[in-house]
């Protein structure tokens, strides 16, 4: 592993100034001359049949665009993964929050009134609003089993683990909604003509899902669709799949009206409409040696995906992959299964999936720990995966990682020992119970399985004019450095100045489809393009013999100024190609389901206030490997922002329902952690290296969401010894359990 | 009909923003944020939540942080207004900015403006803010992205330079 002279340095972040001094622009802050405002009406009933819709008295409605499914020029469904989810709602609504009409207005103040003032009558349905209704089909809403997809991964003979088992512990852990929270509403603005087609610009993750959604609902060719991402005010997964129906709704506006249109959320729209985290449940049931061994076992991994598919296969099958943690199980039987509700559709946010499985697991560890009488420690270093053994889709640990070293060094860091015997003594008298807790685990990086040999990936750099050099991608920029990073990877590949390398907007109009910009794959896949498509530019200076070997950067600068002045232009491209030695069964689920996994050993310190029953985390460390850390200070950022959302989805962020729709749709009353909230936060790197990124970077974005939840509620079971097996963990909830223990000891009594 | 109402219940309004008098007719009860961001197009300051929970819309009233989603205009009125835009300025912000930016304090950089503007109001009043004073002074700026952690260690870093400076 190489340490360079800018991978590895935490170089000024691409955009930093113009964010710093208010420069930047986001959608809500571009105007286009003639602009409407745009706005949805939505179902207010969770199911039912549309009967009648009534243009409410006192409007002039001829000032206003209109539009319904039957102006839809194309396809009335929003293009992903399955077709079955309408742009605007047909004769039937499938959720609360459906959009079902939308309106365009010069005078933005002009809106509320009206959508307000449109009667919509129903003929309701029975709507279902859990797992357990969605699977026991009282009412079917999707499909002939209301069941989006199963998975099953099966490894060795789980049936004849049983009878050798010296314990059997099972256990059911579940997690809740979790809103992604992004400060920036989402928004686009759409414009048409018909020389051109639709140009839409916005607040996105994903140009070309958004491009592909448009073609379809528009019937536009490819050349008349143009996607261009605006600064994007966070995004976490949360602007992955639903901008594609913003940048709908919009177009269509800007169609009808012959206006550009701009549509934005307000907060309680965006958070009562957009998706959240899908809710889960995990059900273990392991078989055990008198020693701690795990001999194997079934795990049933089960999300509500609401109303449509969306990304909800996706979704599932990540959180499946995870499902076994960092621990070799010999035979594993896992099935997973994303089931529908009428709860607006569940989507990505950072994690996917995997946050869910891995709190369950890291959860059960505990659980196992206790029934075999082991520490967690001690539980954990019996089983943890080493090189050479497989994960439970029989990939094989081919990095020399050493988890248990991993946790020595997070024990050590953290003073885990002597907290922990400090914790019990004070516990006997004090009025508040501390307590600390572990969790172990792993991300895999990249898509899955094959996802990424058909995505295909492409990158360009270009050489220019001026000298600099300037990199294409569709990989988008919300925060997490991705501009800043992938110009460090190819001034290092090049041996130029940071300075002296550029990022293109990403407009479909110019990058190519370097993919979505999701999975912990943009520093990892999309980077190792980006080195690739930089020396591209090198060979082909060297091939005109316009620079020499040992090249200074102004000597390169120079010479891309005379390559592009000779001819015009200078561009390499590179394409993924997947690694001739990764072997996957799509049918089976079996084999590389990630090119590179980053491990992680987490440890939390709480105090629960005996008073209020509030848990406040009080120290966190977050040690991982994420193999060649390319920016120190970005990924520190990574580690604490995670952390401190995850931290939310823990003890703080509860989605409250009703009749299927968010009730605390406000920053009010739906809580986040404030400055105030959170610990001081220690984050450290070990440093391994992976063969398959740039400079032996692997993902590092999704991880941190992954391991606070299961380590802060091991802590809380440290402290209180009594178990929580259920996300997020409200003062309320403790009360309840630490009374219902209570009545049920002086019953026993 | 529409437009007769909206420029029949419109007032002349004045005041001084980043340095500059500005004199405008608006709604009275127009919310000072919107003034901001569309009459004047000063779109530093963001809107997160419309109602005061997230400071993404701060800005300094007559030297008060304020969050102007929840000021109407009129009480805006002869005021003096610093925004995001007119602090760039002023010494102290740029090291306050040099700070965020080798900190890592900015990341998405919706949240930015009003934490900088929230930032140097506190500098303003404690020149030595301790760590406490730090998350106390930004508990009324929400940010998704970064933890705060590195927001915290920018503030404490630009606090040292001033002393030193
Ligand atoms: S927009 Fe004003 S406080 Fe959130
Ligand atoms: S940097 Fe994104 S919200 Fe603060």
């Amino acid at each position: 592993m190489t340490t360079g002279r800018i991978v590895g340095a935490s170089v000024p972040r691409k955009e930093g100034r113009d964010k710093l001094t208010g420069k930047a622009q986001y959608v809500d802050d571009m105007q286009l001359p003639g602009m409407l405002y745009g706005a949805t009406v939505r179902s207010r009933i969770p199911r039912g049949k549309i009967k009648k819709i009534t243009f409410g008295p006192g409007i002039a409605w001829d000032e206003f665009t209109v539009v319904s499914a039957k102006d839809i020029p194309g396809k009335n469904c929003i293009a992903l993964i399955v077709d079955d989810q309408s742009c605007l709602a047909d004769g039937i609504v499938n959720h609360q929050e459906e959009p079902i009409l939308l309106l365009a207005h010069a005078d933005r103040h002009a809106l509320p009134k009206a959508v307000d003032s449109i009667a919509i009558e129903y003929d309701p349905l029975p709507a279902i609003f859990t797992i357990e209704e969605s699977e026991s089909q009282s009412q079917i809403i999707w499909g002939t089993d209301n069941t989006f997809k199963t998975y099953l991964v099966e490894k060795g003979d789980v049936d004849g683990i049983w009878e050798r088992a010296d314990h059997i512990v099972e256990g059911e852990y579940t997690t809740g909604a979790q809103e992604q929270l992004y400060i920036e509403n989402n928004g686009m603005i759409a414009a048409f003509d018909p020389q051109h087609g639709v140009t839409v610009w916005g607040s996105l993750q994903c140009p070309f899902y958004i491009h592909k959604a448009l073609m379809s609902l528009c019937n536009l060719p490819a050349d008349k669709v143009r996607v261009v991402q605006m600064e994007t005010g966070g995004a976490f997964g949360g602007k992955e799949e639903y901008p594609s129906i913003i940048a709908g709704h919009a177009a269509l506006l800007a169609i009808k009206s012959g206006c550009p249109v701009k549509i934005i959320y307000d907060r309680m729209e965006d958070m009562a409409a957009t998706t959240k985290r899908h809710p889960s449940r995990t059900r273990h049931r392991t078989a055990v040696t008198k020693d701690g061994k795990i001999l194997g076992g079934e795990i049933e991994f089960t999300i509500d995906g609401g109303a449509y598919t969306t990304l909800s296969p996706v979704v599932v099958s990540r959180g499946a992959i995870h499902a076994g943690g960092p621990y070799y199980r010999p035979n594993v039987r896992i099935r997973a299964r994303a089931m529908a509700t009428n709860a607006p559709p569940h989507g990505a946010f950072r994690g996917f999936g995997a946050p869910q499985s891995l709190f369950a697991v890291e959860r059960h560890m505990n659980r196992i720990a206790q029934t075999v009488g082991l520490t967690p420690v001690e539980i954990r270093q019996r089983n943890f995966l080493k090189p050479g053994q497989t994960t439970t889709t029989e990939q094989a640990i081919r990095e020399n990682i050493d988890l248990e070293k991993l946790l020595d060094r997070a024990l050590q860091l953290s003073d885990y020992h002597s907290m922990k015997k400090r914790f019990a003594g004070e516990n006997a008298t004090g009025p508040a119970k501390k307590g600390i807790g572990i969790a172990a685990f792993l991300h895999g990086a990249g898509f899955t399985g094959s996802g990424e040999r058909n995505l295909g990936s492409v990158v360009e750099v270009e050489a220019c004019a001026d000298g600099s050099v300037r990199v294409l991608v569709s990989s988008t920029e919300f925060g997490q450095g991705t501009k800043t990073v992938l110009c460090q990877i190819v001034a290092e590949t090049l041996r130029i100045g940071y300075e002296d390398v550029t990022i293109a907007q990403a407009d479909t109009d110019d990058v190519p489809n370097s993919g979505p910009t999701v999975a912990s794959r943009t520093v990892m896949v999309v980077g190792k393009l980006v080195q690739s498509a930089a020396l591209g530019i090198k060979q082909t200076l060297t091939a005109a013999g316009v620079i020499r070997p040992a090249y200074s950067a102004q000597e390169f600068r120079a010479a891309c100024r005379a390559y592009v002045a000779a001819h015009g232009a200078l561009r390499s491209s590179a394409r993924f190609e997947a690694p001739s030695d990764v072997f996957w069964d799509d049918e089976k689920y079996r084999g590389e389901a990630y090119a590179a996994f980053a491990w992680a050993v987490y440890i939390a310190a709480v105090t629960v206030d005996m008073t209020t029953y509030s848990v406040s985390v009080d120290d966190f460390l977050a040690l991982q490997e994420v193999g060649k850390v390319l920016h120190p200070v970005l990924a520190r950022g990574q580690i604490a922002g995670g952390v401190a959302q995850a931290i939310g989805y823990t003890l703080y962020e509860k989605v409250v329902w009703q009749n299927g729709r968010m009730q605390n749709s406000q920053m009010t009353n739906y809580i986040m952690p404030t400055s105030v909230d959170l610990p001081p936060m220690r984050v450290f790197f070990e440093e391994m290296g992976n063969i398959h990124g740039a400079f032996g970077a692997k993902g590092i974005g999704e991880l941190p969401m992954d391991g606070p939840a299961p380590a802060i509620l091991n802590a809380v079971e440290d402290a209180l010894q009594v178990s929580f097996d259920s996300i997020p963990l409200l003062p309320e909830d403790i009360y309840e359990k630490l009374a219902s223990e209570a009545v049920v000891e002086t019953e026993f009594r | 009909m529409k437009a007769a109402n909206s420029s029949r219940s419109k007032s002349e309004i004045s005041f001084i923003v980043n340095g500059d008098r500005k004199t405008m007719r608006v709604h009275p009860m127009e919310r000072l944020l919107d003034v901001l961001r569309q009459e004047l197009g000063l779109t530093g300051a963001k809107e997160g939540c419309g109602e005061g929970e997230c400071g993404s819309c701060s800005v300094l009233l007559d030297g008060i942080l304020v969050n102007s989603c929840l000021i109407p205009v009129l009480q805006a009125k002869d005021s003096v207004i610093l925004t995001i835009e007119g602090l760039a300025g002023i010494a102290e912000l740029n090291c306050l900015q040099e700070a965020f930016l080798e900190c890592g304090g900015a990341q998405c950089g919706i949240c930015t403006p009003g934490m900088i503007l929230a930032a140097s109001y506190l500098l303003q009043h404690k020149p030595q803010a301790t760590m406490e004073d730090i998350r106390e002074g930004l508990s009324g700026n929400l940010c998704r992205c970064t933890g705060y952690s590195q927001i915290f260690e920018a503030v404490a870093e630009a606090s040292r330079r001033k002393a030193t400076a």
